[in-house]
């Protein structure tokens, strides 16, 4: 599987100018001053408190490490997550952090972002914590392209709560809540993220540990909402319920990556690849008439072929990751204070007294 | 504006060649605009208000509006009313029954007869008299021929026909323009009836129609028709004067509540230097403060209109992590969405303002009608131990005070503070003497000092404790070397690591109900206006202050023994409340709900209270509260 390195941005792939350049920069707004950190140094005194096995070490430890690659004060990272195994993250970074409540993360990370644009805020949420009780707030802080990295843990269940099903469970998966399978159809998180618009969608695996660390580092360097989901095994609760495509003998053969400007090549020779037939995606062997010119080259701006790809799943197609997304747009908190600024340059700064005494006034003599 | 008729020069011309009429003076008046929604009543309600306050006089306003943005024109519910009382003394409330309505239609004179007075004066517009309106009213007959409102004085003007012609002249103006004018052939009608001067009135049309100069001269040739014409054909055997009321010295302003609210926020974040962050859901009638926020942007205001209440209280928590103030507003149904978070703002000991414009009704009830209901729910309506201060809006006046206080409390306290205010609070307006931006109180302790001086020995203690306020540090993400964690589950006193241990949750439970009852040592002590040691201690908080300070003042001026006792803060209760409560025999505690102050007293003291409840969705009125003084003084 030779698609798990790191890639380059899709963004710088284009060369288009400013748009570019802009994402190369930090998310953080103003330019870092450059420091050096170690992962030790985001790493908090506490101890961390997962299953032994447990997927979430794993995105510690890539998270942890993608900081040290940004050159960012410490100080300026806010974690903020909701509730859930995965939100207890913000325990464990040595950063400025905030444990909120049941899928509440994007709505008190926007204000933090939005009152002070300086920070880096982080949001960590689970499958159940963002897509189920805070899906309305995940859905409303891609849509307003908040400056927030979102990072969804979806191990397709409950596991603080202790194995009940969650939006992501398969049809028909068995748990505590559905002994005899549940009925609910899953929700494809990729998907739902381009459609409300975030400005860098992508998907990666805890045990994918490189591309993880890769993805993110390229997520905090996007200005504007980045999501990221991550698959992660759940080893009390439904454990290897992703060894179908992570197992290292099947990765090759059932991941295919999504790379700006490069084409959906896959197997462990790229003997294989994506092309589209109409409106539907399908796999063909390359050699014979077939070469890779037939194979679809993915461009990370184009919505519609994003949405073409999210929702494919193995065993039918390989599982696509990568970035499947990466635009850049204003953030919402850069044109709230530009708002600000552009306004108070038109009328003056406000002037507490003036406004006090704005309208018809009258005096009493004493 | 030389133009303006002065109406004493009119009145007292003896080349006027007209009969000279008099000019009574009286000590208060209240006028009624009613009409359908489309109308422009609140518009001619508030710029009469505007003259009248420019005049001098005291006074107090209460919009009516119905719940329908648009119900089908001429029918009842679809009638909007604007209410003012204006004197030449200090009042507190728009009073009670109209002396003069003005009622722009039929269906506007059948939803107000119950509110006007036995011998009042009654402004109609008869050219909306019609058959068909007056079937859409449900009249069966025509109420100005059927002798229906004897005892009435009826003044009977086609203002439609009138206004028509007056600007018929005028092509660039449609027809149905022209007859929209007719409100300010009322309001000019008016203005004569009680000699206010129309020169503001002109100055607002010029300024509001600024763009389209013919609008302005025809809404201006209008309103000085009516004003002539109410002289000219002698409608009225008398003209009214109210002198000005003896208010403090001072430069005043017509206020509204909500903008009460807004102008708090705003001067006193700016004080403290703080960021003001007004996150917020669209529900009425909460929504003017975000509406009015949002125009302030050169103030640095950070206004965001999120999806849900849950979202608007735990941005504004964000707000407050991040070093700004957070501050969000809601009404009765929304505040019980934002409690869950109220619970984290408390938890996590972070400064927020949380305006609860309440309104009548559980669920939806009646969403443009008032009530005093949620003080409970303020109080207790979250899980566990979990203690808010409430500070409670008195009048549209009171509110600037109040959002100061509140926002001082909270950034002192290190609390979310539950402002408590409702839909006749934030609509009314009262004259309002312009707060001196230089002498309001400094906000105590510059936050990120505290905190900075708490970091300075060894590692960073989110949760060491002020020791007079017991209030934590606020250390602002982005200061290097204070990097903390704070969240929802139980931290350990001082350092603030997560601690399920049992003696500090008890530590903590108490601790916070501690911090929350030493705000009571900011409070001043208590007063009691009207009779001192009196027989009977009226007891209020909120927005009935108005009507029962007024009853209070006219029973006292009659002779009876009563004292009236008012409170902002709630939560928590003055400490010298219990003594002062205690040497009263007979305290009636009257409330726009079931008794929820009163339970509050009886549980924290256990003394006697009898209720005065009653739940219309509308103020008392005085004299409601004038009979049952008198009749709880008789009961001996």
């Amino acid at each position: 599987m030779a698609s798990l390195a790191p890639q380059k941005s899709a963004a710088a792939d284009r060369q288009d100018g400013g748009s570019a350049a802009r994402s190369q920069e930090s998310g953080a707004a103003s330019a870092p001053a450059a420091v050096k950190l170690t992962r030790k140094d985001f790493l908090s005194d506490q101890e961390v408190r997962w299953c032994p096995g447990c997927g979430d070490y794993s995105i510690l430890n890539a998270a942890t490490t993608a900081f040290t690659h940004l050159n960012i004060p410490r100080e300026r990272f806010v974690v903020v997550s909701g509730i859930g195994c995965s939100s207890r993250f913000p325990y464990y970074v040595n950063t400025y952090g905030f444990h909120t409540l049941h899928g509440r993360a994007p709505a008190v990370a926007t204000g933090v972002a939005a009152t002070n644009p300086d920070l880096l805020v982080w949001v960590m949420t689970g499958d159940g914590d963002g897509l189920a009780i805070g899906g309305n707030h995940l859905m409303h802080a891609m849509r307003r392209n908040v400056n927030l990295k979102i990072i969804l843990f979806d191990n397709r269940i409950y596991g603080l709560t202790k194995g009940q099903y969650s939006p992501t469970s398969r049809l028909g998966q068995v748990n505590k809540t559905a002994p005899f399978g549940t009925v609910e159809p899953p929700v494809d998180p990729v998907s739902l993220a381009l459609t409300c618009g975030a400005t860098f969608v992508a998907r990666s695996a805890a045990i994918y540990q490189k591309h993880l660390v890769d993805i993110l580092g390229r997520a905090a360097a996007h200005k504007g909402c980045a999501f990221i989901q991550v698959y992660q095994n759940c080893p009390v609760y439904n454990d290897g319920a992703f060894e179908p495509f992570t197992e290292k003998d099947v990765r090759d053969d059932q991941n295919v990556e999504v790379a700006h400007g490069k084409p959906l090549l896959f197997g462990k020779n790229k003997e294989k690849g994506i092309r589209v037939a109409g409106h539907k995606p399908e796999i063909v062997q390359l050699g014979g008439s077939v070469t890779e010119k037939d194979v679809l080259t993915y461009d990370s701006t184009d919505r519609s072929l994003a949405h073409l790809l999210a929702h494919l799943q193995p065993p039918e197609f390989p599982m696509p990751i990568g970035v499947f997304r990466e635009v850049a747009q204003p953030s919402y908190e850069s044109l709230i204070h530009k708002q600000i600024s552009d306004v108070t340059a038109k009328r003056g700064p406000g002037d507490l007294a003036k406004l006090l005494n704005s309208g018809e006034t009258w005096e009493i003599k004493g | 504006m030389a133009q303006t008729p002065s109406p004493e020069d009119r009145l007292d011309s003896p080349e006027g060649g007209k009969k000279r009429i008099s000019r009574q003076q009286v000590r208060e008046a209240i006028i009624r605009f009613a009409g359908d929604s489309g109308d422009g009543i609140q518009l001619t309600g508030s710029q009469f208000t505007n003259v009248t306050a420019i005049a001098g006089n005291d006074l107090s306003t209460f919009p009516d509006f119905p719940a329908e943005i648009r119900a089908p024109a001429g029918s009842v519910p679809g009638v909007s009313g604007y209410q003012i009382q204006f004197s030449s003394y200090d009042i507190h409330t728009p009073g009670d029954k109209a002396q003069v309505l003005i009622a722009f239609n039929p269906a506007a004179l059948k939803a107000n007869l119950n509110r006007i007075a036995p011998n009042a004066t009654i402004i109609v517009n008869t050219d909306e008299f019609t058959e068909k309106n007056l079937e859409k009213a449900g009249y069966q007959a025509n109420p100005l021929e059927d002798n229906s409102l004897s005892g009435l004085r009826v003044v009977k003007i086609p203002m439609t026909s009138i206004t028509v012609k007056t600007i018929e002249d005028m092509a660039s103006v449609s027809h149905k323009d022209r007859e929209r004018c007719r409100n300010f052939f009322a309001l000019g009608v008016v203005c004569w009836l009680y000699g206010r001067p129309l020169d503001p009135i002109e100055r607002w049309i010029k300024n509001k129609f600024a763009k389209s100069p013919d609008f302005v001269e025809a809404n201006t040739r209008v309103l000085k028709a009516g004003f002539n014409y109410a002289e000219t054909v002698e409608l009225f055997s008398v003209a009214y004067e109210v002198p000005p009321a003896k208010l403090r010295p001072g430069r005043y302003k017509n206020l509204t509540g909500y903008q009460g609210i807004v102008y708090g926020m705003v001067a006193a974040t700016q004080k403290a230097d703080l960021k003001l962050v007004y996150c917020s859901y669209p529900i009425t009638p909460a929504t003017e403060i975000l509406q009015e926020l949002s125009s302030l942007k050169n103030f640095g205001v950070i206004t965001m209109q999120f999806e849900d209440e849950i979202a608007s209280m735990n941005a504004a928590i964000g707000a407050s992590f991040a070093g700004g103030l957070g501050a969000t507003g809601t009404s009765g149904p929304g505040l019980a969405l934002k409690s869950e978070a109220l619970g984290l703002a408390v938890i996590t000991e972070l400064p927020i303002i949380v305006v609860d414009v309440q309104r009548a009704g559980p669920s939806t009830g009646m969403p443009t009608k008032t009530e005093q209901a949620d003080l409970l729910f303020a109080l207790f309506g979250r899980p566990s131990e979990s203690p808010v201060p409430i500070v409670a809006v008195a009048s549209a006046s009171d509110a600037f005070d109040c959002a100061v206080e509140a926002t001082r409390i909270a950034i002192k306290y290190m609390t979310p503070v539950i402002l408590l205010t409702d839909l006749y609070t934030v609509f009314g307006s009262e004259p309002w003497r312009i707060a001196d931006v230089n002498a309001l109180p400094a906000m105590d302790v510059s936050p990120r000092l505290r905190a900075l001086k708490a970091g300075s020995n060894g590692g960073f203690q989110p949760y060491a404790r002020d020791e007079k306020t017991l209030a934590r540090p606020w250390a602002l993400p982005g200061t290097p070397g204070l990097e903390h964690r704070i969240g929802g589950l139980e931290k350990s006193n001082i350092l603030g690591h997560i601690s399920y241990d049992p003696p500090n949750h008890d530590l903590m439970v108490k601790m916070r109900a501690e911090k929350v009852a030493r705000i009571a040592q900011e409070l001043p002590p208590t007063e009691i206006v009207g009779k001192a040691n009196p027989d009977l201690l009226v007891v209020s908080w909120g927005s009935t202050f108005g009507p029962i300070r007024t009853a209070v003042e006219r029973s006292v001026e009659q002779g009876l023994s009563i004292g009236h006792l008012h409170l902002r803060w709630l939560n928590p209760l003055p400490s010298d409340l219990g003594s002062i409560l205690k040497k009263h025999k007979r305290i009636l505690v009257p409330e726009n709900n079931l008794g929820q102050l009163s339970f509050l007293i009886r549980a924290n003291y256990l003394v006697e209270t009898i209720g005065y409840n009653r739940v219309t969705g509308q103020p008392f009125s005085v004299s409601e509260l004038q009979d049952e003084f008198k009749k709880q003084l008789s009961k001996r």
